[in-house]
Formats: C-alpha cells, sequence, structure tokens
C-alpha cells in the first residue's frame, strides 16, 4: 500500500472505442492480406490480373458485340465490318441452329405447330386434315412444313414443336428430385418408379399399351414373386416369379414347338390396341440427336449403373471365389479398354456374338455398353468405400446377428456409399461427357452436329460459338453434379468438427 | 455336473446345400459357373455360327501381308508396302508417345495449378479454380476440336511467314507455329553422338548413385554432402566436355521456308499438338484436384509438429508434408496417366494415326478383320492398362500404412 498514494491519475472510466488505424480494416486490410502480402504475393496478383485483363479484353468485346442475325458467316462479316467493329462474334449461328443442336433431326410436332400459329394458312390449304392426314403428298407436305417453320418463330417450335421431348425432360426433374432431396414427400418415389415408361411413350412413341402393358408385367412378376414366398419360401417365390415374367415376355413353350400361346405381352397388346388404339406418333431412334441424346444416353446409364456397380463391388469383395474372379476379371477388362473401344463394339462386333437374325436399336446397345463401362468404374469407388470403413463395423454387424444382406443394406452400403459420394458423382460426370464420343459411331450427338454444321456453305470456318454453346450446356450439367454431391456430403455428415 | 458333450453331429441333407450357410455357397458357386459356362457357350456358338454365315474365319495372317497406307506421323520408319503388323506397331508408338508426353505436360501443368489453387492470394486462387472448374466440367473431345480449330484456322499459313508477312518465327528464328504444323529444329546424330547420349545416361546413373552414398553418409556419420551442386555438375560437365571434345556431333537442322511451306527440320502435325495439348489441359485439371487434396490431408498438426521439432520450413516439406501428401497423390495420379492413355484414343477426332486408327481403323476397314483387330486392340489397350496398375500396387504397398 505504499505506491497507490504516489499515484498521480488513476483513469476510473474506460475511453470509448477507437476506430482501427486504416491499414488494417476493412478493404484495405483485406487487400493488403490477400493480394499484396508481400513482394511475391504482389507479383503474383499483377501476374495474375494481367492474364484475367488480357483474356477477358479478348473474350468481353467479342462476345458483346456478337451479332445475332445472320444468314451466314460471310454476311456476319460483313455486318462486322459495316459497323466497324475489330472482332465480333458470330451468334447468328446458335440463333439460326440452336433447336437442332438440342434435337438433332428429332422431329417437331406439325400438326400442333400448324394449328397453333399458321391456323390460316391450314385452313386455306384445307385443314389439318388434308395436310397432315393424307390429302397431300410427301412433296406438298414437305413444302407446307417447311413455309411454316420459316414463319414460326424458333421459341415457338421450340416449345410447341418439341413438346414430347420437353414434357420428358420436366417430368425428369420431377421424377428425381425425391431422390435427390430427402425432405420431399416419399409417396413422390412412385412416380420415379413409373417414369421410365412415361419417358419411354413420350420420346419414342407409338402405342400407349406397350410401356403400360411392360410396367403392368414387371409388377405382376414382382407381385407374384412376393405373394407365392409367404406360402412356399423364398426360394419357391423367385421361381414363381420367373415362371410369371416368363409367360409375359418370353415363350417357354418354343423350345418344344408350340408357338402362339406365349408370349402374353404382344397378344393381349394387339387386343388394347383394336379396341382402344391410344398413342402418339412412332419416332425411331435414329433420328434421336443433339443434347437430348446426352441427356438420355447420360440419365439411362446413371441409373442403371449404380445399381451394377454395387453389385459389382459386392461381388469382388466376396468370399466366394468363383464370384470375386468373374467380377474382378470384368471390372478389369472393362476399365482397361477405352470406351471408344466398346462403342464400336458394341456397333460393329455385337452382332457376331448374338443369335443369328438379331438386330437390336443401336441407341440400346450405346446405353448398355456405357453402363457397363460405368459400373465397372462405380464398383471401383465403391470398394473404395467399403475397405474405408473400419473392420469393427463388419464384426459389429456379425455380431448382431444380421445376414449378409441386411447387414450390407443396414450397416456397411450406408456409410460406404456415404464415403464414396464424391466419387460415384465424378465417375456420373464422366460418364454425361462420355456421352459426347457416340459421335465416332454415327449418333448425332451436340459435337457431331456441330460437325455437320461447320461443314455447311453458310457456316463453314465458325468454330468458337458452336463450341462455347456446346461446352456450355455440358458444363452447366456437369457443374450442377458436383455442386450437388458437396450438397449430399455437407448434408450426411454425421461427426461434429 | 452335467455332460457338455458335442452337439450330435447332423447328418447331410440335400435341404443343407440351401439352408446351410456352410454348403449355400458351393451351391451358388456351382449354379454361377454353370451359368457363365451357358452364357459363354452361347456366346462362341452364335459367333461360329454367324462367321459361318458371312463365309469368314479366325485367322490372324492379314497382320503379314502389305498394308498399302500411309501413315503421316511415324516414329518409325513406314511406307506403303510395310505389313499391317508393322503399321499396327506405328500406331501403337504413336499411341503410347502422346500418351507419355501427354503425362508429363499434365502433371506440370497439374501441379502447378494444384498448388496455386491452394495459394493464399485470393485472386490466383480464384482463377486457378475457375480454370480448373471450366476443365473438369467440359468434355475432352471438345477441347481437342477447340484446340484442333485454333491450330488449323487461327495459325499463320506459311507463305505469311516470307519478307514483310505478317508472321515470325519465335524463339530465335527456330520454330515457326503454321496452319500446316509447328516446324522445330531437327537435331541430326552424326558419329559419336552415341557417346555423349551414353555419358548423359551414365551421369544420371551416377547422379542417383551419389544420393544413396549422401545419405548413407548422414545417416552414419550426420555429415551432408552439397548433393544439388554436386549432382547439377555431375549432369552438366561431362556431357558438355564430351560434346565438345567430339568435335559437336549433334546439331539441329533448322526449319527454312521453301516454296510453298517450311524445308528441313521436324514438322510437328496439327493433329499431335492438338491431341497432346488437349489431353494434357483436361487432365492437369484432375492432377491438380489430386495434387490439392493430397497436401490439404496432411493435417496442420504435422506441420506444427516439425516446427516445434525445429525443422526448417523446406526440410519440413521435404521429410514430413511430401511423403505423407505423396502417398494420398500418386494412386490416384497414376489411375489419372491410365485415363490419360485411354483418352488418347481420341485421336480419331483430328486424325492423329495412332493405335486406334491404324490397327483399329484402317487395317480394319481394308482387310475386313473387325473381330480381329478390335480384339488386338483391345489386347493392347488392356496390356498396357495393367502394366500401369500393377506398377500402381507396387508402389501402394511399398507406402501403405501398417496396420492391424
Amino acid at each position: 500500500m505504499t505506491s497507490t498514494s504516489k499515484v498521480a491519475f488513476v483513469r476510473a472510466t474506460m475511453l470509448p472505442e477507437q476506430a482501427p488505424p486504416p491499414g488494417v480494416a476493412g478493404p484495405v486490410k483485406w487487400l493488403r492480406e490477400n493480394l499484396f502480402s508481400g513482394w511475391f504475393n504482389s507479383l503474383m496478383t499483377v501476374l495474375a490480373i494481367y492474364i484475367v485483363w488480357s483474356v477477358l479484353s479478348g473474350m468481353l468485346p467479342w462476345a458483346f458485340n456478337g451479332i445475332w442475325d445472320a444468314g451466314s458467316l460471310n454476311e456476319c462479316r460483313e455486318i462486322r465490318d459495316a459497323r466497324g467493329l475489330e472482332s465480333a462474334a458470330c451468334w447468328a449461328v446458335v440463333n439460326e441452329r440452336w433447336l437442332q443442336m438440342l434435337f438433332g433431326f428429332y422431329p417437331t410436332d406439325n400438326p400442333v405447330l400448324a394449328r397453333l400459329f399458321y391456323a390460316e394458312e391450314l385452313a386455306a390449304a384445307g385443314g389439318a386434315e388434308v395436310v397432315f392426314g393424307g390429302g397431300f403428298n410427301a412433296t406438298q407436305q414437305v413444302e407446307f412444313i417447311s413455309a411454316m417453320k420459316d414463319d414460326v418463330s424458333n421459341a415457338a417450335i421450340f416449345v410447341f414443336g418439341y413438346w414430347r421431348p420437353l414434357a420428358a425432360l420436366a417430368l425428369l426433374v420431377v421424377a428425381v428430385a425425391p431422390v435427390l432431396y430427402s425432405n420431399l414427400p416419399r409417396s413422390l418415389l412412385i412416380f420415379s418408379l413409373v417414369y421410365p415408361f412415361i419417358a419411354f411413350f413420350l420420346l419414342w412413341g407409338g402405342s400407349v399399351w406397350l410401356p403400360v402393358l411392360v410396367a403392368l408385367g414387371l409388377l405382376a412378376t414382382i407381385m407374384a414373386g412376393r405373394y407365392a414366398s409367404a406360402f412356399v419360401g423364398s426360394l419357391g417365390g423367385l421361381i414363381v416369379s420367373l415362371a410369371v415374367f416368363a409367360i409375359i415376355f418370353m415363350n417357354p413353350l418354343g423350345a418344344i414347338g408350340i408357338d402362339g400361346l406365349f408370349p402374353l405381352l404382344p397378344q393381349l397388346r394387339g387386343a388394347l390396341d383394336g379396341a382402344m388404339p391410344w398413342g402418339l406418333p412412332y419416332t425411331a431412334s435414329e433420328n434421336f440427336g443433339g443434347f437430348m441424346l446426352a441427356i438420355i444416353i447420360g440419365t439411362s446409364g446413371i441409373v442403371l449403373s449404380l445399381p451394377l456397380g454395387i453389385a459389382l463391388a459386392l461381388g469382388r469383395q466376396s468370399s466366394m471365389p468363383l464370384i470375386k474372379w468373374v467380377c474382378v476379371s470384368f471390372i478389369e477388362v472393362i476399365r482397361g479398354v477405352p470406351l471408344i473401344v466398346w462403342l464400336f463394339t458394341a456397333s460393329t462386333l455385337l452382332n457376331y456374338f448374338l443369335p443369328p437374325g438379331t438386330t437390336f436399336d443401336l441407341l440400346l446397345r450405346v446405353i448398355i455398353m456405357v453402363t457397363l463401362f460405368a459400373s465397372a468404374y462405380l464398383a471401383e469407388v465403391v470398394r473404395g468405400g467399403l475397405a474405408a470403413l473400419p473392420k469393427g463395423q463388419y464384426e459389429a454387424a456379425d455380431s448382431l446377428g444380421l445376414d449378409y444382406w441386411k447387414s450390407m443394406r443396414l450397416i456397411i452400403l450406408p456409410q460406404a456409399l456415404k464415403i464414396s459420394i464424391p466419387g460415384i458423382v465424378n465417375t456420373f460426370i464422366g460418364l454425361f461427357k462420355d456421352t459426347t464420343l457416340v459421335v465416332f459411331i454415327g449418333l448425332r450427338d451436340p459435337l457431331g452436329l456441330t460437325n455437320a454444321i461447320r461443314a455447311t456453305s453458310e457456316w463453314n470456318g465458325i468454330y468458337w460459338e458452336l463450341y462455347i454453346f456446346v461446352g456450355g450446356l455440358f458444363f452447366m450439367f456437369c457443374f450442377f453434379m458436383s455442386r450437388y454431391s458437396m450438397y449430399l456430403e455437407r448434408r450426411l455428415r454425421t461427426d461434429h468438427r | 455336473m452335467a455332460d457338455i458333450s458335442d452337439h450330435p453331429r447332423e447328418t447331410f441333407r440335400i435341404s443343407m446345400l440351401l439352408y446351410d450357410a456352410r454348403y449355400r455357397s458351393l451351391t451358388i458357386q456351382v449354379v454361377a459357373a454353370m451359368l457363365i459356362m451357358l452364357f459363354l457357350a452361347q456366346l462362341v456358338d452364335n459367333t461360329v455360327t454367324n462367321l459361318a454365315v458371312l463365309g469368314k474365319d479366325i485367322s490372324f495372317t492379314f497382320l503379314w501381308s502389305t498394308a498399302g497406307y500411309d501413315i503421316n506421323q511415324q516414329t518409325i520408319p513406314f511406307t506403303s508396302q510395310d505389313t499391317h503388323a508393322r503399321a499396327a506397331l506405328v500406331g501403337i508408338l504413336n499411341t503410347l508417345l502422346v500418351a507419355v508426353l501427354g503425362c508429363i505436360l499434365a502433371t506440370v501443368i497439374g501441379v502447378f495449378a494444384g498448388v496455386l489453387r491452394l495459394s493464399k492470394n485470393w485472386l490466383v486462387a480464384r482463377v486457378m479454380t475457375f480454370y480448373v472448374e471450366c476443365m473438369r466440367n467440359t468434355p475432352l473431345l471438345i477441347w481437342i476440336l477447340i484446340v484442333f480449330a485454333v491450330m488449323t484456322e487461327a495459325t499463320p499459313q506459311p507463305r505469311d511467314f516470307r519478307e514483310g508477312g505478317t508472321a515470325a518465327m519465335i524463339f530465335g528464328d527456330s520454330v515457326a507455329v503454321t496452319n500446316r504444323g509447328v516446324f522445330i529444329p531437327n537435331p541430326i546424330w552424326a558419329d559419336g553422338s552415341g557417346i555423349v547420349v551414353a555419358i548423359l545416361i551414365l551421369s544420371i546413373i551416377g547422379i542417383f548413385v551419389l544420393r544413396y552414398v549422401a545419405r548413407k553418409r548422414q545417416e552414419d556419420t550426420g555429415q551432408q554432402l552439397p548433393v544439388l551442386r554436386l549432382s547439377l555438375a555431375m549432369l552438366i560437365v561431362p556431357v558438355t566436355l564430351a560434346f565438345f571434345a567430339l568435335g559437336r556431333p549433334i546439331t539441329l537442322d533448322y526449319p527454312v521456308l521453301g516454296g510453298f511451306n517450311f524445308e528441313g527440320g521436324l514438322q510437328v502435325r496439327n493433329s499431335f499438338i492438338a491431341l497432346w495439348l488437349a489431353l494434357s489441359l483436361y487432365t492437369s485439371a484432375f492432377i491438380a484436384e489430386i495434387v490439392r487434396s493430397g497436401i490439404l490431408a496432411v493435417s496442420k498438426g504435422q506441420t506444427e509438429a516439425a516446427f516445434a521439432l525445429g525443422i526448417q520450413p523446406n526440410r519440413t516439406m521435404q521429410l514430413i508434408i511430401l511423403p505423407q501428401a505423396l502417398r494420398v497423390i500418386i494412386p490416384p495420379l497414376i489411375s489419372q496417366f491410365l485415363n490419360l492413355t485411354k483418352n488418347s484414343s481420341l485421336a480419331l477426332a483430328v486424325g492423329y494415326m495412332d493405335a486406334r486408327s491404324t490397327l483399329g481403323g484402317i487395317t480394319v476397314n481394308q482387310t475386313g478383320r473387325e473381330l480381329e483387330g478390335i480384339l488386338l486392340l483391345g489386347i493392347f489397350y488392356l496390356i498396357t492398362s495393367l502394366i500401369i496398375s500393377s506398377a500402381m500396387n507396387f508402389y501402394n504397398s511399398g507406402v501403405k500404412l501398417k496396420e492391424r
């Protein structure tokens, strides 16, 4: 207590907080810390600014001065010179051909377009019955349609002419949503199961009874198996459902020479078509093209390859040597050879391996090949997830007395799949990008169509605009997928950090 | 005390094949084996029947007949009078050439981009993120076509290089970038150049020996050798001495503008450049992500522990961080190399004559032997990837963490 008396002044109240000195707060601080923290960092910043500036100063004027309305590349160049611009994108090619790049040569629904946007001319030509119902011959019809398409805007053709693929895409979003986002009602999953049949009907058209009967046949197969297994055990149920499947879709009596009785499906279809001939005009797979084709192949490949990939991964871990050996060789052979070679196999060699006389759709063959290819990659990703689980999880599942399938379904796979989400999504992105390779076996994918457009006399010599358009579409889809996988990882994270 | 005796031994019943876990796996495997045999038999039977219908057989003698087509990109001499087998070999070498060069360039760009993406510099990190996302989310084929279009349509014609023309050669008049390809100086190997190359190889081996000796010495005595300076000297001095002592046996043949095109030098075709650059840029984005995640995978505690032990930052990187990061980086890196090798089959898009275009393309079209051709092509790719992946497994077993 000696020194207190000597203290001349003790501040009793706090001083008000002062603003930090300039340079250690606000944007200046941020700049200092993030861009100019040292001589090397500053050099990097300057270099990066220079690179960004030189790219943007070339790209942005080119893109924003773009010419949207021209009939050919030469016309574009004339407009550019007339405006006195140094460089200008010729977006006119995208403006003119975007429908083609999206849908390839998928036919537009001309009667709908004519009724909606070309009613007067349609009436003058004698009405829809005459033009589309047989009154016009092929040449007259083609002339009428091309005159109509010149008159109707691309946007109208997009919405009403291509309503079938657009509806299929919109319903795809509805079908996929409950799978992607778990806070949506679970009853929507029924629609996801029905969706493939709806999409088939919308895209390929034909009689409505084919997809309906196939769906009902599969339902009957499953229900019969379930019902029977309650009485005769699981093996009996399996045999019953195989038998039901056989009489609906195959001809089990064909071997002993009784034809005509089975399969049931075509007979039912014939009867229903006779009574109620409902349907849409049929479109062959050869007409499919553009970005639509990429989405069809990509989505089917993704949906089909996931279960197959998981099965292969489990098979590879199996304790049964034969199963393991088969899975390992399948995975290694598929992964060791590039997709192009497999696609060529599908397009040229598959006929050798099938029973003589069978042919089936090239698109279907491509989907099968892409699925097999992606499933081998997925199997490796899932195997990584399975291997990353601690041994204790397997032992815990065993000690609870769960059988193999239950332990996989309830304990192992949920954790293993969660670990492998990034890899799975990367495989899907790869699959989606690889759909462009079908151009090499003659399908009209977006890149094949850009080559076709570049080969025309009007647009010969154009490339940036088309590649940016196609690349941008792919980027959108793949970027969404990668962001979704990040979201999923965050949502499923159960550890607390 | 009740007797504890063995459970009475059950006699084997037929139903145990299905309901007893001891026998069930056997049943499943037998059924699976039968189904697989049935499937394979059906496959072979179909193939034999179909070939018989077409009047074909399976034979590989077409490989020894005259190819009759030219290959514009050759690593070994080839004329149209050579056999299909040699054409296939040229194609295979071309595939390997673009794959090896692609792997090197992709690794360089990828490591660079991956490290820069982790940079504390906000702008640089963003630019690199943009680059990686752009490359990863668009198909490789687009990149190949874009680079090819740039190479063929945005580069000057050879005649623009004339006096007063719009274009000029770069790197001291030694390299010309034209729409017909890139012309680079061609080394000419005169007598004695073999000795120079041999000395170079010997000094590289010597550097490895030196590193081994230096490490041994450090472990035994604690003394360090100036390894970097010594190895640089070993690399440069003997070769340079030999080069001048033997009277400069290796000279460069520079490309010179002739009538309508460049003459001399080495013409690197646009198809090769497009494929090489596009493959490298595309794969480098994936490698960047691998490098980034590898560096992030080493926990911060490791660095802090090293600093606490008083180890200097560069030694920390060398001794603590890199060995742990490489364990994470190398396996996916090698599978990216594998992907690059397989993706090189997209050469088809730009007309680069790789294995698929010679063996699986023109040869198949000319001889009509698609079954044999594609089989051989598949086997080539399969062997290549099996070799690469077994190298990876070998590495993995070496660096794996030893656990229970």
